[in-house]
């Protein structure tokens, strides 16, 4: 994997200073219940941030939130705003989102096999993005689409552009997935464990192209995964979510090293990177007590405190957000919300 | 998803917490109400009836609803009411004889179907599709053609045309069955294919048939009354709603109650049960989300 | 996708073959001697003897089997065993009259159910859409005849805008041909349509909830769009499957609405025959009802393939 070095050296030196996406007091919420609660995140151009945090933490709501998709019955309130587009995102109307949407923010799905519509061309599928904006006559787009599906590297692009999606296999599908979304050279491009659904020999390759597609735009990627290794590969920062919240955020070699949130502690220690291969004695791993609560049964103050080791009375008040360092994104791009900090020794 | 070829770092995988608990929708209870008053009216009709129903009473004939006649009296000077109450025997019977027939031959023809694949299974699904071609109502006519037309008849001629989808459903659910490992591990240890249809594929495909049988009671309602309609169905002299229909039809403009009765008596039942397939359906199935 | 399409005609004409034979079996053989059905319990042995010969009777059955089909291939199934009526030209006749009714029926449902279907899905969480989809399930409970029976009341009868019944053909009067259609075919649109409106809402449903049309949607197509160019084919197939269907029962169950409204189609003509014990003109009507079945179920395959690009390379 070619881009692992990028990944942790260069976390948090990147100039380019005005942020792509700012998502300021997120909260997102049922008829009854809250499952998102005041999710605050930045990236700049060409920063690759990842978020991580277990299923049922509420990343792929944040994804489905910053893009206007959230399924019918879930209300958004908060801010978010991305370059160049005027105004709160979250108060535009759905014809204006669609603008958007596709054009400077794009999105890759997890499940490549279902993404694509099954009765129709992939090529044709492509070039829409193109025509559905106006970025391209009818022609262009179809000539342009074979170009983009040989970018992330199809092999025949002319004849994989007159193939239906089931005759391309899981990875090829999920390249034609990433051609579409950046078919328009977005500024912000959004991935929601993309490679989850594929083959370990694929993942690698689709990783690489996803990164070498976001450097070469110099585009935002906001990179949602629970596979650790892939951040770090993939990322330079990194934000941790649990139970509706962002807990812990940082540079990706900090956080990992160095973890605050006795959260972020206890996944780093059940999923030890470097002990890796002692995982045939599975019983003596590390594991965070208990289980992630259904939507809704999360604890009030810290969300995390039922399961802490270090939890006292003080964790029912919500614990402040503690900036760590002096990060360019600004204060949340870098700190934790904890009483209790795991104080930098590593377990 | 996080099972074998996981690489290093992967987290802890928690359960995925079941979606969807089972509840009682809107569906399931008004068709539930429905039903339960078609079997209550029959039940009823064995032990009390306003009037005997069949007997011309001496009164005046095209009386429209009122506090001796609840319902009204028909052209022959019959009581409606007690026509309707014992006319719901006559549905649930209808309905009970079809789908009786087609359940009995239909499920245990695509549990065959379905174990036994190979040509005998082919055979079955063929001679399935060939009896698809035959509409209920085409089947009943001929039926009709040869033995006369009368309840039963017709009611057996529905319930065979009905075969093909009670098969189809079964088999289909059955081969969802055959493969889980449960079967496997009941075939490894030594389970006859009597037993394992028995014990597993039958009561895994029971919902399904259930819900099947629901609606094709609603089916065999509709028949019924479209036989007796033509003539072809339950005979002049014997309580049924289609036949009250046909017999009311020429005074329409005179007594719209006469049609209006029977024929919201149908619709009802036709509601209730197809409410109570739909309900129960989502019941058994809560992944399918509510619709 | 030819092959696939050659082997779906294969099955066509096996299963006409059998249907053929299951038709001709169950009206010939199984009754014993047709005469004696035809003449009924009390006809003298005399008569019964004199029919059979006349009609070649007793001749073998793979004989008459094969005379039966050749005359419906010819188009010359034979003449009636009690009027000497050709059936052939009365087929033909009474045929016609039903297509009009199922065809006129079909669209005036179709035209009206998949907009309607698709309004239900779009708004399955809304009052309007609840509202609606009660409706159509009381639709759906409604039978067709009682359904004319009451639209006579209103429109025929106390109106008087249109006539109660009859049928005149379009060739001979156009505006009065479609006068006395619109009622009959109303009657069959409404409870089909709303059996149609249904599966469009459930298919719809089905499609909403699809990944692709998420796909389209982070492409930047409106809700609307999406549904429209990606949706809709893909929710076609099962909706083509229930078309074909009804189309085929309709050919069946317009019968009882031709009983009420007193149109001679091709079902009236059936019951007639089945008053009248005309066995060999019920075979007959029978088995161009099964085949046009076996036609429709035929022309649905070939829908599918042309709808769902996946079902070409399958098997």
């Amino acid at each position: 994997m070619s881009t692992a070095a990028t990944g942790a050296a260069g976390a948090g030196r990147r100039a380019g200073d005005e942020p792509v996406l700012d998502v300021r007091g997120l909260h997102v919420r049922t008829r009854h219940t809250e499952l998102l609660s005041d999710v605050d995140l930045t990236i700049r151009r060409g920063e690759r941030v990842g978020l991580i945090g277990e299923s049922g933490s509420g990343k792929s709501l944040t994804a489905l939130a910053v893009l206007g998709l959230l399924g019918e019955g879930l209300t958004a309130t908060g801010g978010v705003h991305l370059a160049g587009h005027e105004g709160n995102l979250l108060e535009r109307s759905e014809g204006g989102l669609a603008r958007i949407r596709g054009d400077d923010m794009a999105m890759v799905f997890q499940e490549p096999m279902t993404a694509l519509n099954p009765t129709m061309r992939v090529g044709a599928q492509v070039a829409e993005a193109m025509t559905v904006h106006g970025s391209a006559s009818r022609s262009q787009a179809r000539r342009r689409a074979v170009d983009l599906l040989d970018q992330v590297g199809l092999p025949d692009p002319e004849h994989a552009a007159r193939a239906y999606p089931h005759q391309l296999s899981g990875g090829q599908r999920q390249r034609v997935v990433a051609a579409i979304a950046l078919a328009n050279d977005p500024v912000l491009l959004v991935c929601d464990e993309p490679t989850t659904a594929l083959d370990v020999t694929v993942q690698a390759l689709v990783l690489d192209l996803i990164v070498t597609g976001v450097q070469s735009r110099d585009a935002a990627l906001l990179f949602i995964t629970h596979d650790l290794a892939v951040v770090a590969t993939v990322c330079e920062r990194v934000l941790v979510m649990y139970g509706g919240r962002i807990v812990e955020a940082g540079p990706v070699g900090q956080v990992f090293t160095d973890p605050r949130h006795q959260y972020t502690a206890g996944l780093l220690a059940a999923s030890d990177l470097t002990a890796a291969g002692a995982r045939r004695e599975r019983s003596a791993l590390p594991t965070i007590p208990g289980t992630v609560p259904p939507a809704g049964r999360f604890p009030d103050g810290c969300v995390f405190r039922n399961r802490c080791p270090a939890a006292t009375g003080q964790c029912a008040t919500r614990p402040p957000w503690t900036p760590r360092g002096d990060h360019g994104a600004g204060e949340t791009a870098s700190g934790y919300a904890c009483f209790y900090p795991a104080g930098g020794e590593l377990r | 998803m996080s099972e074998a070829g996981s690489p290093a770092g992967m987290m802890p995988s928690t359960p995925v917490v079941g979606t969807g608990r089972r509840h009682l929708n809107p569906s399931l209870f008004v068709g539930g109400g429905l039903v339960l008053l078609v079997v209550a009216m029959a039940l009823v009709s064995y032990v009390w009836t306003p009037y005997p129903p069949m007997r011309v009473l001496g009164t005046e004939a095209y009386q429209t609803p009122n506090a001796d006649f609840w319902l009204g009296t028909d052209r022959f000077r019959r009581d409606v009411l007690s026509q309707i109450l014992v006319g719901a025997r006559t549905t649930l019977y209808v309905g009970v004889v079809a789908v009786g027939v087609a359940a009995l031959v239909g499920v245990p023809l695509g549990i065959l179907a379905a174990m036994s694949g190979g040509w005998l299974g082919q055979t079955v699904m063929r001679a399935n599709d060939i009896l698809l071609a035959f509409p209920a109502l085409l089947l009943a006519i001929m039926f009709a053609a040869l033995y006369g037309g009368s309840t039963q008849v017709a009611m057996i001629a529905i319930g065979i045309a009905t075969i093909p989808s009670f098969a189809r459903i079964t088999r289909s659910g059955a081969l969802g069955v055959m493969s889980t490992d449960y079967v496997t591990a009941a075939r490894a240890a030594g389970h006859g294919p009597f037993a394992i249809a028995l014990r597993h594929v039958l009561p895994n495909v029971a919902g399904l048939v259930i819900v099947q049988a629901s609606v094709a009671f609603a089916i065999a309602i509709l028949a019924e009354a479209a036989l007796a309609y033509l003539g072809l169905g339950t005979p002049t002299g014997q309580a049924s709603w289609g036949r009250m229909l046909y017999e009311a039809q020429s005074t329409l403009r005179s007594a719209p109650h006469l049609v209006l009765v029977p024929g919201a008596a149908i619709a009802l039942a036709v509601l209730g049960f197809n409410l109570f397939g739909d309900g129960l359906r989502d019941y058994l199935d809560p992944k399918l989300e509510r619709r | 996708m030819l092959l696939r399409l050659a082997h779906r005609f294969g099955v066509l004409v096996a299963s006409l073959v059998a249907s053929s034979l299951v038709v001709f079996g169950f009206m010939q053989v199984l009754p014993g001697n047709p005469a004696r059905v035809a003449l009924g319990v009390n006809a003298s042995e005399a008569a019964v003897a004199q029919m059979t010969a006349e009609y070649g009777l007793d001749r073998p059955l793979v004989v008459q089997y094969l005379d039966w089909v050749g005359g419906m291939l010819t188009l010359d199934p034979g003449i009636e065993y009690v009027s000497k009526a050709p059936i052939g030209p009365q087929v033909a006749d009474r045929l016609g009259v039903t297509l009009w009714l199922v065809v006129a029926a079909m669209l005036l449902a179709f035209v009206v159910a998949v907009p309607v279907g698709v309004w239900m899905a779009v708004r399955h969480r809304h009052a309007d859409g609840v509202v609606l989809s009660g409706v159509s399930q009381v639709g759906v409970a409604v039978p067709a005849f009682l359904a004319g029976i009451l639209l006579i009341s209103v429109f025929a009868v106390r109106l008087g805008w249109v006539p109660s019944g009859g049928w005149v053909p379009p060739a001979q009067d156009p505006v009065e041909f479609l006068r006395r259609l619109v009622l009959p075919a109303v009657s069959l649109a409404l409870v089909q349509g709303s059996v149609l409106a249904r599966y469009v809402r459930s298919a719809v449903l089905d499609v909403l909830r699809e990944d692709y049309l998420r796909t389209a949607r982070a492409k930047g197509l409106r809700p609307m769009e999406a549904l429209w160019k990606h949706g809709l084919r893909n929710a076609a197939v099962p909706v083509v499957t229930v078309l074909g269907l009804q189309l085929a029962t309709l050919l069946v169950g317009a019968v009882v609405v031709e009983r009420v409204f007193v149109i001679p189609g091709l079902g009236s003509l059936l019951i007639d025959s089945v008053a009248g014990r005309e066995l060999l003109t019920v075979q007959t009507v029978v088995m161009v009802l099964v085949v046009a079945v076996l036609v429709i179920n035929f022309v649905v395959d070939a829908l599918y393939l042309a709808i769902d690009p996946r079902l070409r390379t399958a098997r």
